[in-house]
């Protein structure tokens, strides 16, 4: 038995929730990095926006509480840049683990 | 050579995230994969990435604020600004690409507020990216439903005579807000009062500043 | 390039309907407004249907409405202020005619 009425995770609007906290900050590099292919590979006609959407919202329930809003993002560009024939996913693998072996931190494993 | 943004200044004054020297996580390791291997197929390149984070950067809810201050001082700028939104921003020399923008006008008995309660829809083309907490839970689901509560936690508190306009960006068309211009501000300069907009101000979410 | 920005709104505001239908997917009509009445603030488009876009298809184009809804509407004794209102952008598809 299920009482799932077909209201998916991400369609808030009119949800009980505590009060807005006014949490802000300022971009991290690799955050604008995120952001930056999500416009560019859009502007270019590898997927549109819609599709970033679709990919997050597909992400599941959980997804908003246990990764953060560019978590959502590069997982978003890369499902739809595999869906586009960009790169295959052998191809991402190889070039993840390639560059976790560079370092610990970001600063390393990005050289910069 | 990389064009190297760690070193940029925090133009808010608010800290950026520190990124560069702690644990690599999964998606940053992903998002590194995806931008090389974007570079190495040609799709892309360094500079054109790091160009397209300069122009992002550039952008500042001090842009909204120069058009929210020429709404005000200039009467026909006012009505093209609420007739297309998107064309009078271009006429200022923004470079808001294909933002498709409404301008929403608060008076004397009529407040609007923006949210997306589905994602996180922004005039960001406009006023940079958004705020954290316009893309949280909290607000994205009780802003629709109970807009004045939400106000009054941004020391927002409006009285019953106002109408409140709440509008969620559901689907191709971003908002800004144009606040009421505050009282004693007879005879400024466009270039004075857009001192006073600030960015909650064009979200719906703060007033403008009184001198 | 045409802008697909606001006409003027019609003499008398033509009340619509929101479709109650629930498929799943990728969808930009919020649930909350699910079988509500409002009226139509403005006419734009057309754009690319998103439930076509979002999985990699061509978009057939679409008139898209900026739906007005009394806050009593969605709400009812819920709501804060009756007279308060909330605007949406809505696709032809979804509406139906009052």
């Amino acid at each position: 038995m299920t009482d799932f009425d077909g209201k998916r995770w991400h369609d808030m609007g009119g949800a009980d929730a505590g009060p807005v906290v006014p949490a802000e900050h300022d971009f991290a590099l690799w955050e604008k990095r995120v952001d930056a292919l999500m416009v560019l590979c859009s502007t270019k006609g590898l997927f549109t926006v819609d599709g970033l959407r679709r990919a997050i919202e597909d992400m599941g329930p959980d997804v908003f509480e246990n990764t953060t809003y560019y978590d959502r993002w590069i997982a978003a560009v890369n499902q739809n840049l595999i869906e586009a024939g960009t790169y295959t996913l052998g191809e991402l693998g190889a070039k993840m683990d390639e560059v976790a072996a560079r370092g610990d931190t970001y600063g390393q494993a990005a050289r910069g | 050579m990389p064009h190297d943004h760690s070193d940029h200044l925090s133009p808010s004054g608010h800290p950026y995230r520190a990124d560069n020297d702690e644990p690599l996580s999964y998606w940053q390791t992903m998002e590194i994969a995806v931008r090389e291997l974007l570079i190495e197929k040609g799709v892309s390149t360094a500079a054109e990435i790091n160009a397209q984070i300069d122009a992002m950067d550039a952008r500042s809810p001090a842009d909204g604020a120069q058009v929210v201050a020429r709404a005000w001082t200039d009467p026909a700028f006012r009505e093209r600004l609420l007739a297309n939104g998107s064309d009078a921003c271009r006429e200022m020399d923004f470079d808001i690409g294909a933002l498709q923008l409404i301008a929403v006008e608060n008076t004397r008995d009529t407040h609007n507020v923006i949210v997306c309660t589905l994602c996180s829809c922004y005039p960001r083309n406009l006023l940079g990216l958004a705020p954290d907490w316009y893309k949280s839970r909290e607000y994205r689901s009780r802003t629709v439903k109970e807009p004045r509560k939400v106000l009054s936690e941004f020391g927002v508190t409006l009285p019953d005579t106002v109408q409140i306009r709440v509008h969620d960006s559901t689907a191709d068309m971003r908002y800004v807000v144009i606040p009421a211009r505050p009282d004693g501000t007879d005879g400024w300069s466009a270039e004075a009062l857009a001192k006073l907009v600030t960015r909650d101000s064009m979200i719906g979410t703060g007033l403008a500043k009184t001198p | 390039m045409a802008t697909p920005m606001g006409k003027p709104p019609v003499a008398k505001p033509q009340r619509v309907r929101v479709k109650t239908m629930m498929p799943p997917g990728h969808i930009r009509t919020p649930a909350y407004l699910r079988g509500k009445t409002g009226w139509i603030e403005r006419q734009l488009g057309p754009f690319g249907n998103p439930e076509q876009l979002a999985y990699g298809l061509p978009g057939e184009e679409l008139t898209l409405y900026r739906v007005r809804f009394s806050m009593a509407e969605i709400w009812g004794d819920q709501a804060e202020r009756p007279e308060d209102t909330l605007d949406a952008e809505i696709y032809e598809h979804w509406l139906e005619p009052v």
